[in-house]
């Protein structure tokens, strides 16, 4: 499904990754570790498209068509969804009119008609159940004064709305505690299936118990250097990313 | 013969063919002096420093108008709130339409300035009122009293809520090639009374018009006032508008000013206290583009103690378009306790566009709480990114995140009808088809 060959990137000309290979599939979860710094993020937002970074090497394609020329809607518009680790505020748009827009917006340029009013409706009352979200917390402004935990649910409950092909996950379990990360943690496994596929960036082992990984891979100063099973997790927690380096130097 | 000269020639002939309250005379005519000895602002005047008239006074403006229309209410209807039942005050190129207006009597006075200005049961009402707050001084104020005489007037008495919202309506229709008028509005609203204003200047096509404008407002004694003023008018229209506001104890009064159209728009927005314990809210949305200009100039001036005054004003400026806030906050030293708080935030969507931000806070009291914040920037790229990653197109997620930006002043709307609109013309204006309300 994903398929990312030699990509390099830079911001302000420095260059941040340095040549990443990754190959998902779909029916499969990847966990992409790696210490602060090592261009976990970067990776997730140049897959989505964020024009901030310059790509000057290598190729991002989806389902065999490539990406590097599509702007950052159009790459949600054919499935890419990207859980940001901070969702923005967005004051006076609601978060139900909010993916209201973001699912029809879709549709349109699938070339399919707006969402009835009634059925977006019914799935927007399944899918908070899901996530066990309020129906107030719906009518209130996208992410403002929501609290760390309620911003990731949120970002758990659009990805549900917009059922994309391929979910990257950005530190989803950052600010959620164990009660939030056990809700977030379930709503994706019951959204996954053989036909999408998840990659999870996560600093920590914790979120993995509960998403557990088919592929680990480490991510070391914008090079995977390790990739291994969910038992690479596991070692990295124990261990920490020292002994990855050293191996590196070696 | 210069604009100036025309309406300073055109005085004495006006002053003869009009019956108003004998006193008036002298008024009018120390006004008229006042207007021929300083003529229009220029800016060499430091009030008028970024916004220049010379251009629009080059127009042969024709100063007392025809007055045969025949404009229907389906012709305007569009203009007005017509989802709700409102009083009317319309007026046709500067005359009042009777046809068009909802005027009453009826425990309220709803109506029209030339009967108050004539008749002898209001005369002590406007020796007590009429250019009591207005500056005297201030030049295009006095060309304005100069002509007054059409106009609303409004008297909410003691205790009395406005059943219904005012719309005060002021259209051109183009029959002069070119036209000026001297709109003049009186606003008093009685203690404990409350009431609300809508107040909009529309030209019906696209032969110039310069309005100058001046609304006096007194509020009593715990008097809650919410004035909103749309000024969504074609690109060949100037406006030119002097509010004077005069607070009593424990009173409210809100100005809200959208600012959508129009080639040229000075709002001239004037509070003054006499009472403890009030609030005065200045709001304002301005969303510009091509060459138009758009001026705030606001003063809260806090006389006396425990009072709080708002202003926040919003600016999004696109194309060769200007903008100017300039709100001044002057603290009198008997004006201890005040609270007095000035935003103003623009964003800048052109490198051609300007916006001029001036906060002037003059404060001589020692225990005052008084803040102002001026922000210029672009729009917030990472919130950008946000929506286009979610599937909304770039276009759709500019104007969400400008909607976003205008929002604390949107919500503070009182009239949902009125909300609901203002919101339309945002949308309209950023060539957008969302549904902001679910």
């Amino acid at each position: 499904m994903l398929s990312i060959k030699n990509l390099h990137a830079s911001i302000d000309g420095k260059e941040i990754l340095k040549g990443i290979n990754l190959e998902v599939k779909a029916g499969e979860i990847h966990a992409i570790m790696g210490p602060n710094g090592a261009g976990k993020s970067t990776l997730a937002s140049i897959i989505a498209g964020n024009e901030t970074y310059e790509v000057t090497e290598g190729e991002i394609e989806l389902d065999g068509e490539d990406l590097s020329d599509l702007a950052p809607e159009e790459r949600a518009h054919k499935g890419v969804f990207l859980s940001f680790q901070y969702p923005v505020e967005i004051p006076g748009v609601s978060v139900t009119n909010f993916i209201r827009t973001a699912i029809n917006e879709t549709r349109k340029a699938n070339g399919k008609e707006e969402m009835p009013a009634n059925e977006m409706l019914k799935v927007i009352r399944e899918k908070s159940e899901l996530l066990e979200i309020d129906r107030k917390f719906l009518s209130r402004s996208l992410n403002e004064g929501f609290s760390g935990g309620e911003k990731k649910r949120n970002e758990i409950f659009q990805m549900a709305m917009l059922e994309p092909k391929l979910a990257i996950l950005d530190e989803t379990d950052s600010g959620l505690d164990i009660d939030a990360l056990r809700i977030v943690a379930n709503g994706v496994n019951k959204l996954k299936s053989d036909k999408n596929a998840i990659v999870v960036i996560t600093h920590y082992q914790r979120l993995l118990d509960y998403i557990v990984p088919d592929f680990v891979h480490v991510l070391l100063n914008g090079k995977i250097v390790k990739s291994g099973d969910a038992s690479l997790a596991l070692e990295l927690e124990e261990r920490g990313y020292d002994w990855i380096k050293q191996e590196q130097e070696v | 013969m210069d604009l100036k000269e025309k309406l300073v020639s055109s005085f004495m002939a006006f002053e003869e063919r009009i019956d108003v309250h004998s006193e008036l005379h002298d008024v009018r005519t120390s006004a008229i002096k006042n207007f021929e000895n300083k003529g229009f602002p220029t800016k060499k005047d430091e009030a008028w420093k970024y916004t220049s008239l010379n251009a629009i006074l080059k127009n042969d403006f024709t100063v007392f108008p025809k007055t045969d229309s025949n404009i229907q209410y389906s012709d305007v209807k569009k203009y007005f709130l017509h989802e709700v039942d409102t009083y009317k005050v319309v007026f046709i190129d500067g005359v009042f339409s009777s046809h068009l207006s909802s005027t009453t009597h009826e425990g309220i006075d709803v109506c029209l300035m030339a009967s108050a200005l004539t008749k002898p049961k209001y005369k002590m009402i406007i020796d007590t009122y009429f250019n009591q707050i207005a500056n005297k001084d201030d030049s295009l104020t006095s060309l304005n009293t100069a002509f007054a005489i059409e106009g609303a007037y409004i008297n909410i008495p003691k205790s009395k809520v406005a059943d219904k919202p005012i719309e005060i309506m002021y259209f051109s229709t183009g029959n002069e090639a070119a036209l000026m008028t001297q709109p003049r509005n009186l606003v008093i609203v009685g203690e404990n009374s409350h009431v609300q204003i809508i107040e909009r200047h529309q030209s019906l096509n696209d032969n110039p018009v310069l309005t100058n404008s001046v609304t006096e407002i007194f509020a009593q004694k715990r008097a809650i006032v919410d004035f909103y003023k749309i000024q969504n008018d074609n690109l060949t229209a100037n406006l030119i508008d002097n509010t004077y506001v005069s607070q009593k104890q424990e009173s409210h009064v809100a100005v809200h000013t959208f600012s959508f159209g129009g080639n040229l728009t000075r709002n001239n927005l004037n509070f003054y206290h006499f009472g403890e314990r009030l609030t005065s809210t200045l709001n304002g949305i301005t969303i510009i583009g091509e060459k138009q200009h758009v001026d705030h100039y606001t003063l809260v001036k806090h006389s006396t103690p425990n009072c709080e005054s708002f202003q926040d004003y919003k600016g999004i400026y696109s194309d060769r378009s200007t903008g100017v806030f300039n709100g001044k906050v002057y603290v009198e030293r008997e004006a201890q306790k005040t609270n007095a708080f000035q935003k103003s935030n623009n964003i800048l969507l052109s490198d051609k566009a300007t916006i001029n931000a001036k906060p002037q806070l003059e404060i001589f009291a020692d225990d005052v709480k008084c803040s102002h914040g001026c922000t210029i920037g672009q729009l917030d790229e990472t919130a950008m990114f946000y929506m286009q990653a979610r599937g909304i197109p770039k276009k759709e997620a500019k104007a969400l995140l400008m909607y976003a930006f205008s929002n604390a002043v949107i919500e503070n709307i009182k009239i949902p009808e009125l909300k609901q609109r203002i919101t339309k013309i945002i949308a309209n204006k950023l060539g957008v088809k969302i549904g902001f309300d679910l």
